[in-house]
């Protein structure tokens, strides 16, 4: 059986303005997540949940074998975290906050610990206050690193990065799973990132689970389709179609339930296949919210109406 | 092994990650630097090289596998299949992509059979005609 690293199910929680619902996801150990959506959509709830930094109003969260609600001091020995904003003193050293870090924790790699601060470009003996913000990153990345966690949660680590940071730090992250029991889940809405080193991946909006699946299915079942269209043809939409758009004799169909046999479902009713084209996460990341928006709105609009 | 030696993965290619990976592996057994029974990166080496998920390493890895290119044995690695000739049938196999590409070519030009054959002999001829009228020019000038 296969070790879960990280378990959502049905996990709630709900805010003035906010609320989290029934989310469910799963990773397995030695895999990376991305978690992606819209500013706004819950991915730091998520996070602060995992982490046991809020706790559910509903739903069981796991992590590395242990319930975060029963053993959260168990489950927390084998994880970092790491967030923008986090607090490292402005007016300390690099390696002031590392010999910190160290004395605090059970595990520390000090050799791992030396090569990042080459491999960041970082100096020991750097003020925090004259850095800029991707060496800040790298320093809370380091720390979070060099204690060699099975679990590494990272909010956001990539936002406002140059290119070249930003590739340091994808970089590094990949490593992690050299180690087959070490995970890694973090959250983005730079979806070129999460495309790039996730094995799985969990899209959510506005409080809601969208989709979560593994990468390559992800990208396997979303297709579009560019059809050809005599204007007297009414064009079927089998399951899975989430949207058709029609102009004059050509038409566009969104799928993300894609199979060879969709093609002669099509041209059996009068259309032609002018073109299939793959998508990329981006382009399956609007597609699902929007249609999972759509869906929400034509449950809600009915209700709406009755008063007026 | 230094991985990007061997491996290059680029982000304007609109093919899947995985083909990319499977192409480039198959080509470099083409050109024989990777031989038969060669140990080639793990799937997290591989993985952790290119900064790109596992799940994607291992299905080109999986895939060269149904395809009898490469062999995984189980906590040993993997390694290029143990087959002399793998080389010259990757060779062989990377000719008959052109060829069907060709072939696509002339269809959608509605050109028949025939005259797809005729020209590819055709453009034979004309490239040894040239090399041959090369050849005494080249003659000529070193040995003066």
């Amino acid at each position: 059986m296969t070790t879960m690293a990280v378990t959502f199910k049905d996990v709630s929680k709900a805010f003035t303005w906010f609320q989290l619902n029934a989310m469910s996801f799963r990773l397995e150990e030695g895999q990376i997540m991305g978690l992606v959506g819209p500013n706004g959509a819950g991915k730091s709830t998520c996070i602060r949940l995992l982490m046991g930094l809020l706790q559910p109003d509903a739903g069981e969260i796991n992590v590395l074998g242990h319930n975060m609600r029963s053993q959260p001091a168990l489950a927390k020995q084998d994880m970092a975290y790491v967030a923008d904003g986090m607090g490292l003193y402005d007016k300390a050293s690099v390696e002031w906050h590392i010999n910190f870090v160290r004395a605090m924790v059970p595990v520390w790699d000090e050799e791992y610990a030396r090569r990042l601060l080459k491999h960041f470009h970082l100096q020991p003996g750097q003020m925090i206050r004259s850095l800029s913000t991707g060496e800040r990153t790298k320093v809370l990345l380091l720390l979070a690193l060099a204690r060699r966690p099975r679990l590494l949660v990272l909010d956001e680590p990539t936002t406002g990065l140059d290119p070249v940071a930003r590739h340091e730090i994808m970089s590094e992250l990949s490593d992690v799973l050299l180690d087959d029991r070490r995970s890694v889940l973090f959250s983005s809405h730079n979806t070129r990132d999460v495309e790039q080193i996730s094995d799985q991946i969990t899209f959510i909006d506005r409080g809601e689970l969208v989709d979560s699946s593994d990468k390559e299915s992800f990208l396997e079942r979303w297709r579009r389709i560019q059809l050809d269209v005599p204007a007297n043809v009414v064009l079927p939409k089998p399951e899975g179609v989430v949207e058709i758009v029609r102009k004059g004799h050509s038409a566009t169909v969104t799928i993300n339930r894609w199979s060879p046999e969709i093609v002669s479902f099509y041209e059996s009713s009068g259309a032609t296949v002018h073109e299939i084209q793959r998508m990329n996460l981006e382009e399956i990341f609007i597609a699902s919210v929007i249609h999972k928006r759509e869906q929400a709105e034509s449950r809600e609009l009915p209700s709406r109406k009755e008063p007026a | 092994m230094d991985i990007h030696t061997y491996i290059n993965l680029s982000q304007t290619d609109h093919r899947p990650m995985y083909l990319q990976i499977m192409d480039q592996i198959r080509h470099r057994v083409a050109l024989g630097d990777w031989v038969a029974g060669q140990e080639i990166p793990s799937i997290r080496a591989m993985a952790a090289a290119l900064s790109i998920s596992v799940i994607t390493v291992k299905r080109a890895y999986l895939e060269l596998e149904h395809e009898g290119v490469i062999v995984t044995r189980q906590g040993k690695g993997s390694f290029i299949a143990d087959n002399p000739d793998i080389g010259s049938a990757l060779r062989h196999q990377e000719l008959d992509q052109h060829l069907e590409a060709a072939i696509d070519a002339a269809k959608l030009i509605g050109l028949p059979e025939q005259e797809l054959q005729t020209r590819l002999r055709e453009l034979l001829r004309q490239r040894s005609e040239e090399s041959s009228e090369q050849r005494p020019g080249h003659n000529k000038e070193s040995s003066e």
